[in-house]
């Protein structure tokens, strides 16, 4: 049986390259995969907090946020493909409207 | 009409509304006409009241119209009351107001405002009426203010010149002063006694011990906070400044408010509350003191003054003093003998000043007048009917009541010699300022130019009142004179059930003291005598010789032309300071600097904050995501390295 903080250690480690590649990356799609990546890093620390406590609560967290980042992929991507037709850009630099 | 006695100040008030919110657009006639009648109903009615309170014979009648305010165990109402002391105010002021309210349509024809005038002059009378009615000190104290606002209203009438603008303002801060310490008066006899009901408060005063001489006793604080109020509007030292100079509105109110009625009104309310003083010797001490010196000071001044009504308005400051020194030595009765005559011959004093200006047109300075007595003979008759009054001379009304103040403050037991010599003085003096006055005005050689000033007698609506007045000027002082040959003096015995015992004189009533006074007339007639003589001898015989005597008393002629320098010492003393103080430290240090500079520092203080922050907001999603994170470690960093700080900020989330 693997230790539960070899599953946490993970986990902390695919969310921090997902905040990692959320702030230094300029493509669009890309930070929209590093959002993926950090939920299932917390899908990750549920399921194994789930495990070694032996209640199911944390796995029907992780079904909600599965159906969440579902729904969300649908309305981003959608958002994506409205930027690149208006703008001829995924560079997230050139879209900064919302500046003061 | 005893029963509804709130007609009486009710139509005046009327007649004010009425010509206040309609007249402007009437023709003069129907001003005066509802200026008239309103007065003249209403002193109608005050006398039917009068002749049924004689009637019903009871000894002080109380009614109770509707409460004015409640609160707690205090009551204040709408209560008129009326015994003999009202009786003699309500007389005077309805009927001496109606005469003057005739002669102002005369006075007034030619000026603007008519209807304005009027309007203020019926809102006095029903203030008036309100002040000498009330039967508690809530309710007197509401008329005492509206006469002080009608005052104002009608010395600022002509309010487009400065003086009379700055005069009005005058009377009315000047009379604050006094009306603070009345106020605190009206506070600590509720504080005593739980009501201010005048027939309660008295009836529990009365019960109290007298305070001793020099011991500040409630009661004596009381009276001498009452007091306050009443130097302020009767004029009295040191707060008497505002009345010289009230002299700026038209003389029919100089007449009316500063002659005959209102500055009567602290006499009145010293004599209304004269069960308080009684038991206050420190108190009455103090108002005869004042009365006296005022009465003494404002002569002085009146001796040189050479405006007409200047002259007039020194002279009421010091009638006033009689009156006040009349109640300091405890003879009420004598003090409201000399208000009543005070007001007829006052009056017609300034009704006939009134007269002289109207027909110098407008000419006000006695030395560029002269020999008007010939062109102008009712007004030169009326007028030295009220000299003799005033001067003492018998048989006019102002010897009667002069004499038995006189004698009453020679009786007193506290300093009576002084205050007596002090009183014949002014006698003197009195005297001949006045006689000064006809001499300057209606004798000698014409001082002004005879073809360009067009000297004519009044209308008769000028001259009636004027005559009336001359005959009350000469029998009103009858009423006291059986005392001449021992007989009673029948005012007091009038006044008997309203001051009754307190009276600390009784005048007449034995032989010695019939003896006493025969002489005191005697030489109160003699003083007369020479002020008369002196003036006659200065402005008639040898005319140049009163100006030999002011070059040659120069430094006092001109501190006596100049008032004593008081006017200056006051604005030295108290308006510069108070002026500067506004200025800098009101104005400009806690206002602009502390007000202002907080309000819009806050403004300031946001705008900059917004405007550095705003920065922050560089509309790229990604800095956004920067704060997000440094916030998150922020939390994560404080649970792990400072676990007690983040229990207690979960608690406050929570």
């Amino acid at each position: 049986m693997v230790p539960t903080n070899y599953y946490v250690i993970l986990s902390a480690i695919l969310f921090g390259l997902g905040v990692f590649a959320f702030i230094f990356k300029r493509n669009v799609i890309t930070v929209f995969m590093s959002i993926e990546l950090m939920l299932n890093a917390v899908n990750l620390a549920f399921v194994a907090f789930s495990q070694a406590l032996g209640k199911l609560d944390g796995q029907v967290f992780v079904l909600f946020v599965i159906v969440v980042a579902a729904a969300e992929a649908a309305v981003g991507l959608g958002i994506i493909i409205l930027i690149a037709r208006n703008r001829q850009t995924l560079n997230v630099e050139r879209v900064d409207l919302l500046k003061l | 009409m005893l029963e509804s006695l709130w007609i009486v100040p009710l139509l005046p008030l009327l007649g004010s509304a009425v010509n206040g919110l309609l007249g402007a657009k009437w023709p003069n006639k129907y001003v005066t006409a509802t200026a008239i009648t309103s007065t003249g109903l209403s002193f109608l009615c005050a006398v039917e009241a009068v002749r049924e309170f004689f009637h019903s014979g009871q000894a002080l009648f109380h009614k109770e119209f509707f409460t004015w305010i409640t609160a707690g165990s205090f009551r204040a109402g709408f209560d008129l009351q009326m015994d003999q002391l009202t009786v003699v105010m309500v007389l005077v002021v309805t009927g001496v107001g109606w005469l003057i309210h005739i002669y102002s349509i005369g006075y007034m024809a030619h000026e603007g405002g008519y209807y304005r005038f009027f309007s203020y002059l019926n809102l006095f009378m029903f203030f008036m009426l309100i002040l000498v009615l009330a039967a508690n000190y809530a309710l007197l104290f509401v008329g005492w203010e509206g006469v002080g606002l009608s005052s104002y209203l009608l010395i600022g009438f002509w309010f487009l010149k400065k003086s009379a603008s700055d005069a009005g303002k005058k009377a009315f801060i000047v009379n604050r002063i006094g009306d603070f310490g009345f106020m605190l008066g009206m506070f600590l006899l509720f504080r005593a006694f739980g009501t201010l009901d005048f027939a309660q408060i008295f009836a529990k005063a009365d019960l109290w011990p007298k305070d001793a001489m020099g011991h500040l006793g409630t009661l004596t604080i009381a009276c001498l906070l009452l007091f306050m109020g009443a130097t302020g509007k009767s004029a009295q030292l040191p707060l008497y400044v505002w009345l010289p100079d009230a002299m700026e509105g038209p003389t029919p109110v100089s007449a009316l408010i500063h002659a005959a009625t209102m500055v009567t009104a602290g006499v009145y309310v010293v004599a209304r509350s004269h069960i308080l003083f009684s038991h206050s010797p420190t108190a009455m001490l103090v108002v005869a003191i004042v009365g006296c010196a005022t009465a003494f000071f404002a002569a002085t001044i009146g001796l040189v003054q050479t405006d007409i009504k200047k002259v007039l308005a020194y002279s009421t400051v010091s009638q006033l003093g009689y009156m006040f020194l009349a109640c300091g030595v405890g003879a009420f009765t004598a003090g409201i003998f000399h208000l009543m005559t005070h007001a007829f011959f006052k009056a017609l004093l300034f009704l006939a000043a009134g007269s002289v200006i109207h027909a110098m047109g407008g000419e006000q300075e006695m030395p560029k007048m002269g020999g008007l007595g010939k062109k102008i003979r009712w007004t030169y008759a009326t007028m030295l009917i009220a000299t003799l009054a005033i001067a003492g001379i018998p048989p006019f009304a102002g010897f009667f009541s002069k004499d038995a103040i006189l004698f009453a403050s020679l009786q007193s037991k506290a300093g009576g010699l002084v205050l007596y010599a002090v009183g014949l003085l002014a006698a003197v003096l009195t005297a001949f300022y006045m006689f000064r006055l006809i001499f300057l005005t209606f004798s000698g050689q014409p001082r002004y130019e005879e073809k360009k000033v067009h000297v004519h007698e009044s209308p008769w609506s000028m001259r009636g009142p004027l005559v009336v007045l001359a005959i009350l000027s000469t029998v009103g002082g009858w009423f006291a004179l059986p005392t001449l040959y021992g007989g009673a003096d029948h005012f007091a015995n009038f006044l008997g059930p309203v001051f009754g015992a307190r009276e600390a004189v009784q005048t007449g009533a034995e032989a010695a003291a019939h003896q006493l006074e025969l002489i005191l007339s005697g030489v109160a007639v003699v003083a007369a005598l020479v002020g008369l003589a002196v003036a006659y001898w200065l402005y008639i015989r040898n005319p140049r010789k009163a100006d030999d005597l002011a070059t040659s008393m120069k430094p006092a002629y001109t501190t006596l032309l100049n008032k004593y320098y008081v006017d200056e010492f006051y604005a030295a003393a108290v308006v510069r300071p108070l002026v500067w103080l506004s200025t800098n430290v009101f104005w400009k240090a806690i206002d602009v600097a502390g007000i202002d500079g907080t309000v819009n520092g806050i403004a300031h203080g946001t705008s900059a904050t917004g405007d550095g922050v705003r920065h922050s907001q560089s509309g790229n999603t990604r800095s956004y995501a920067v704060w997000v994170v440094a916030g998150a470690i922020v939390v994560l960093a404080m649970i792990f390295f400072w676990p007690s700080a983040s229990k207690i900020a979960v608690g406050l989330v929570r």
